[in-house]
């Protein structure tokens, strides 16, 4: 019966079924991981039509410029950065500082998108062209679509934020998965920015 | 007296595993070096498999009956949580079965397919020389050509290409340019085929031969085999291509040496350069399927074209050597 | 939550278990409820309904082949009736069944939990499902899609867009269904468990669901980025797949195998894991080797996910993979015969009541270990050569599907029926279901090796006439089949209306969910549950008190 007494109180201070703020963070980080196996599937596709394709990219189609999307990294890894400065910034309760680092990162996640655009409409090749312009395109834009989804994420935080007392040191899961979520479609871009522009 | 009685028991069920792996009769006729080979891995997993069942269904039938709760014994059953070395029994043992299973299959892998792969290296080599020579002595006389396959070693297979489309086998001999919807091989002379597809996947199957292959757009592969015992057998496709793919099917001829020799002399004036009409004609069972429905049309245009590619494959493979 | 029961401390000592405690409005069962066991119903409920579709589909099948020519349906249609009949079972039946289903009603009541972690992620899980299904069955109305289950490209390129769009379209929400769910799992098994229940204290329904979510979350990823490629091709004209402009159709046989075979294993282990529930309860025995057969469901989730290319050893695999893959595959059948042989033992000693849901369990175990090991044959691989697409791999899978899951799915029901409703199932009319069915699915499907080996291909409309005698057989057998499942019906809508009271725990279970009112009320317990007992402690001297009820502070 002690068990029960324990579980009892335990159950009084939030202990066992209390801390719904830490199961989403917990299940968005695995929903996450989950995601991110598409990708993964995506570049494993991509990693073998390259190593079975006798030239890659195949003959007639240029090798991609890599000055812009490298930038655009710059540009999107710095962002994340920026928006660890809104979790540091929840954490001091620091409201201000949250929409700050958040308009921040979400301008920066706007400039990355654009970039994209811009170098979509400057290729040469279309998205039938080949394999690995099919793959170019499919790969980077189920990426854009992730980015749009997190800008989007960032603005919805940022419509909340407005209000001082919506978010604080002990109450900001929104910030949270946001931040991670970010965090995320930036790693991603980093693999497939080294799969498909430098290798 | 209980033991004994468990392991007459025992060695009853054993008895009739090894009979059963051996006397299934699950496996049609056997017609190629590798079917016996292959039959005989097929019945010893069988005997395997089969005390296993016996096994199991001996146990859960036996524990039912006997450990059934009877009427106003409502106590539970003794309170036992495992036992390590039971536990351990059980690992072991079908671990040891999946490993001898492994290398047993591995063993017949080797003998009836990848050994293959190596000989084609060799045999693609001597073919592609063979073919060479032909034409730099272009000589098509039937007895020329026959009297250089026999001096060529056993290991020099027959090649022939067969191209699967919807829902038809073509088979070419790249040697003469024969075409034909039925193929022909002699017994006892290993036979390579060349496999590709002109439009879905398909797969070549010889029931009786015990070997099948997938057919795929854009690529190439092959398929051996040794004809032991003269016959006719059925060629399925087994890969699931279209609402025909149940009828496309057709017969591969075993001759006896001499049959085929007279065979191919015929076909040569008959079928090299063949008139697309007649090839469609060949198609039986093709043409089977158009009658049955009138859905498939084997027209002279899609012979053509599948001439068209099987004489482009031809090049190809002449000159990829 | 734990609130409310704090309000009123004195309550347990009043309030009786109500047997009708929590009866819910039947209205609820058809709105967006977020209540885990409202959900479980309407899952077990929705994917029985399109289990009968799938079987009336299959039905049409066995007709076509009863006679070697083609006379029911035409070729066309005999083709899709084969992809929708496996489409329908797999993603519409068995999977959903499994894990929302059982694995919603059950995995919060196991684990003393009050819902799952994420209530209203559950019921969207759950809603995306009849949409997905429509979506699948109104393409029959623009052309249903015919390429098998599998759906390979390029024929699936080629065979009529909108049924192929709609198929793949239908899948990709499935899939969406199953991650959402899967990740729902896996919270709430690793994070609500009642304090001082640890891991190796859960029921292993618990464990196999941990093992099933891991799989569903590494390899659905996968099937949706081959499906989104093959749309592609399909829609956008690209050419991932497609040969005509230099694709890979063998990449998509890759991607889709690579979840497609853990699939199969996401079909298989929650029902192992019911039936380590099951088995226990009526043989009055503690399940044998707790730990082992928790592992293993660990062990085969692993394996699962290195073995897919066994679908594959005629399409032009490389040797070296071939071989690799052989006994990778093999080695499953270690853990799975450790699972086999710790229920046997199990059995073995008890004092066995023989009901419905026994005689299912047991019935599991017989066929689903022809399955199992018709299984290790396939994976060899010059016999694979010879049998692969034809009947004996048809075969074989309906031994593992339907001889696995699908009686693991019947024992279920029969098992927990009397907790979701509050009444038992009539017993004589189980067991007519019960034998019909063992003999129904033996009759039509064990001949069916047969035929396979001596060289009838599968997916076909139209056979050779030396198969005839055979096929028959098989479509009698599907018969007896098809109206084995009436009694199951009747029995369950009349027993859900007017059978007998069931009480809290009519088989004297030890786990949990037998600790409240049937049907459990809302939110579960009155008071937090309070572990006493081991899932599996029978036969131990147990005091009255520690029977499981309801137990509060005391
Ligand atoms: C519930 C679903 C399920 C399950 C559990 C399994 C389990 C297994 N399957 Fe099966 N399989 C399918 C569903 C399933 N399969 C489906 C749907 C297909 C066809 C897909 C299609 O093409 O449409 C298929 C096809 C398939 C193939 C491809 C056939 C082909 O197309 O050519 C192979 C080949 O290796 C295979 C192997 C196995 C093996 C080795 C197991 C093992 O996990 C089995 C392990 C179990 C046992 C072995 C029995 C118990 C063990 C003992 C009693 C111990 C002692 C045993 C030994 C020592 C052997 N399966
Ligand atoms: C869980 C999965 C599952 C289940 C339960 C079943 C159940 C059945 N299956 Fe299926 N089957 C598959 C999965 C499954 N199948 C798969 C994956 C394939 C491969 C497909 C492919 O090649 O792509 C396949 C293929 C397949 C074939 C091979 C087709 C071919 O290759 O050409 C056949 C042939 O006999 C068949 C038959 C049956 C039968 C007779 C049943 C029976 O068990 C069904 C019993 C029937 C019922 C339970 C219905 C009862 C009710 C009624 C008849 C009344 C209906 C009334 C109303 C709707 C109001 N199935
Ligand atoms: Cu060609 Cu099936
Ligand atoms: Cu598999």
């Amino acid at each position: 019966m002690q068990i029960a007494a324990d579980a009892n109180v335990e159950a009084l201070e939030g202990g066992a079924h209390g801390e719904h703020q830490d199961l989403r963070f917990f299940g968005l980080v695995i929903f996450l991981l989950s995601e991110g196996m598409i990708f993964v599937g995506l570049f494993a596709a991509y990693i073998i039509y390259r190593l079975l394709s006798p030239a890659w990219p195949p003959e007639g189609t240029e090798e991609l410029e890599v000055l812009l999307p490298g930038i655009n990294t710059v540009i999107l890894v710095s962002s994340s950065f920026v928006i660890h400065q809104a979790d540091l910034a929840i954490k001091r309760d620091d409201i201000k500082g949250v929409r700050l680092w958040f308009g921040l990162t979400a301008l920066m996640g706007a400039i990355f998108l654009a970039g994209q655009v811009y170098e979509y409409m400057n290729l040469e090749f279309g998205l039938t062209t080949n394999r690995f312009a099919s793959s170019f395109f499919l790969m980077t834009g189920f990426h854009g679509l992730h980015v749009t989804v997190g800008v989007l994420l960032i603005l919805g935080v940022l419509f909340v934020a407005r209000k001082p007392e919506s978010f604080s040191s002990d109450r900001h899961f929104g910030i949270e998965a946001a931040s991670i979520y970010w965090h995320f479609v930036d790693v991603i871009w980093i693999v497939l920015f080294l799969l498909l522009y430098i290798w | 007296m209980q033991i004994l009685g468990t392991s007459a028991i025992a060695a009853l069920g054993l008895v009739i595993s090894f009979w059963y792996g051996e006397h299934n009769g699950l496996l049609p006729a056997q017609a190629s070096t590798e079917a016996p080979m292959i039959d005989d891995l097929f019945n010893a997993m069988m005997v395997a498999v089969t005390a296993i069942f016996l096994l199991v269904q001996g146990a859960i039938v036996y524990s039912v009956i006997r450990y059934r709760k009877r009427k106003d014994d409502n106590a539970d059953g003794p309170h036992i949580e495992g036992n390590v070395l039971l536990e351990m029994v059980w690992t072991v043992i079908p671990a040891v079965i999946v490993l001898w299973l492994a290398i047993y299959s591995y063993d017949v892998y080797e003998l009836t397919g990848k050994k293959e792969v190596m000989a084609h290296v060799q045999g693609h080599d001597s073919m592609v020389a063979m073919a060479s020579h032909t034409h730099s002595a272009s000589s098509n006389s039937s007895d020329v050509m026959l009297a250089q396959i026999e001096t060529l070693s056993e290991d020099d297979p027959l090649v022939v290409e067969v191209a699967g489309m919807q829902y038809a086998w073509i088979f070419t001999y790249p040697d003469s340019g024969v075409v034909t919807g039925e193929l022909h091989v002699p017994v006892d002379r290993k036979v390579r085929l060349d496999l590709s597809a002109n439009d879905v996947l398909h797969a070549f199957w010889l029931p009786q031969f015990r070997i099948k292959q997938d057919t795929i757009p854009g690529r190439r592969t092959e398929l051996s085999f040794t004809p032991t015992t003269p016959g006719t057998y059925p060629v399925i496709c087994a890969e699931l291509c279209g609402p025909y793919h149940g009828v496309m099917k057709t017969q591969l001829i075993v001759h006896e040496p001499d049959d085929y020799t007279a065979w191919y002399d015929t076909a040569k004036v008959e079928l090299a350069g063949v008139d697309p009409d007649a090839l469609a004609t060949r198609l039986s069972r093709a043409a089977h399927a158009r009658a049955a429905t009138g859905g498939v049309d084997i027209d002279a245009t899609t012979v053509a074209r599948v001439q068209a590619q099987i004489s482009d494959l031809h090049h190809h493979s002449t000159h990829a050597g | 939550m734990a609130q409310a029961q704090l309000d009123s401390p004195g309550s347990f000592s009043v309030n009786l278990p109500d047997p009708h405690g929590g009866s819910t409005p039947w209205q609820e069962f058809f709105s967006f409820s977020t209540d885990h066991k409202v959900i479980g119903i309407q899952y077990l409920v929705t994917t029985f309904v399109f289990y009968l579709v799938g079987g009336a589909l299959a039905t049409l099948i066995r007709a076509e082949l009863a006679t070697p020519e083609v006379d029911v349906v035409s070729y066309e249609t005999y083709n899709t009736l084969f992809t929708v009949h496996a489409t329908v079972m797999i993603f519409l039946w068995i999977v959903p069944a499994l894990t929302g289903g059982f694995g919603n009603y059950l995995v919060p009541l196991l684990i003393g939990a009050r819902d799952m972690a994420f209530p209203r992620l559950n019921a969207i899980a759950f809603w995306l499902i009849p949409p997905a299904g429509i979506m699948l069955l109104s393409s029959f109305f623009v052309g249903a899609p015919g390429s098998g289950w599998t759906s390979y490209p390029p024929l699936s390129l080629i065979n009529g867009k909108p049924g192929e769009a709609l198929w793949i379209l239908s899948i990709l929400t499935l899939g969406t269904s199953s991650i959402l769910a899967a990740v729902n799992f896996l919270v709430t098994i690793l994070r609500m468990r009642l304090p001082g229940m640890k891991l190796n204290d859960m029921p292993l329904f618990c464990w196999s669901m941990l093992a099933t979510s891991l799989m569903v979350l590494i390899s659905t990823p996968v099937l949706a980025a081959a499906l989104i490629m093959l749309a592609f091709d399909l829609l956008a004209g690209t050419s991932f797949f497609n040969p005509a402009n230099g694709g890979d159709p063998v990449m998509y046989q890759h991607m889709f195998w690579f979840y497609s075979h853990p699939a199969v294993y996401i079909m298989i282990l929650p029902a192992f894991g019911m039936i380590s529930e099951i088995l226990p309860v009526h043989a009055r025995k503690p399940i044998f080797g707790y730990k082992a057969i928790a592992y293993s469901s660990m062990a085969i989730s692993v394996l699962g996910l290195v073995v897919w290319a066994h679908h594959m050893f005629t399409s032009g695999t490389p040797d070296w993979l071939r071989l690799f893959f052989m006994v990778a595959t093999m080695i499953i059948a270690v853990p799975t015969g450790i699972k086999i042989f710790s229920w046997l033992a199990t059995l073995w000693g008890g004092k066995i009541r023989i009901n419905s849901a026994l005689l299912f369990a047991v019935g599991f175990l017989s066929v689903f270990v022809i399955g199992g090991l018709s299984g290790v044959m396939l994976a060899s691989v010059p016999v694979d050569i010879h049998v692969h697409d034809t009947y004996f791999v048809v075969a074989h899978l309906h031994y593992v599907l339907f001889g696995g899951s699908v009686f693991a799915i019947y024992a279920g029901f029969y098992h927990w029926f009397p907790k979701m409703t509050g009444r038992m199932l009539n017993e004589p009319l189980g067991i007519l279901h019960f034998v019909a069915t063992y003999v129904g699915f033996n009759i039509t499907f064990l001949p069916m090796h047969k035929l396979g080996l001596l060289g009838m291909p599968r997916r076909v409309a139209e056979y050779d006439p030396q198969f005839s005698l055979i096929n028959l057989i098989c479509t009698i057998g599907a018969i007896l089949l098809a109206v084995s499942t009436f009694p199951f019906i009747i029995n369950a809508i009349w027993s859900w209306i007017g059978g007998e009271e069931a009480g809290d725990n009519p088989w004297d279970g030890l786990t949990l969910e037998w600790t409240t009112s049937s049907p459990p009320i809302h939110e579960n317990w009155e008071s937090d549950p309070v572990l006493t007992v081991g899932p599996y402690d029978y036969g131990l001297a147990r005091s009255d008190a520690a029977q499981p009820a309801a137990e509060s502070v005391a």
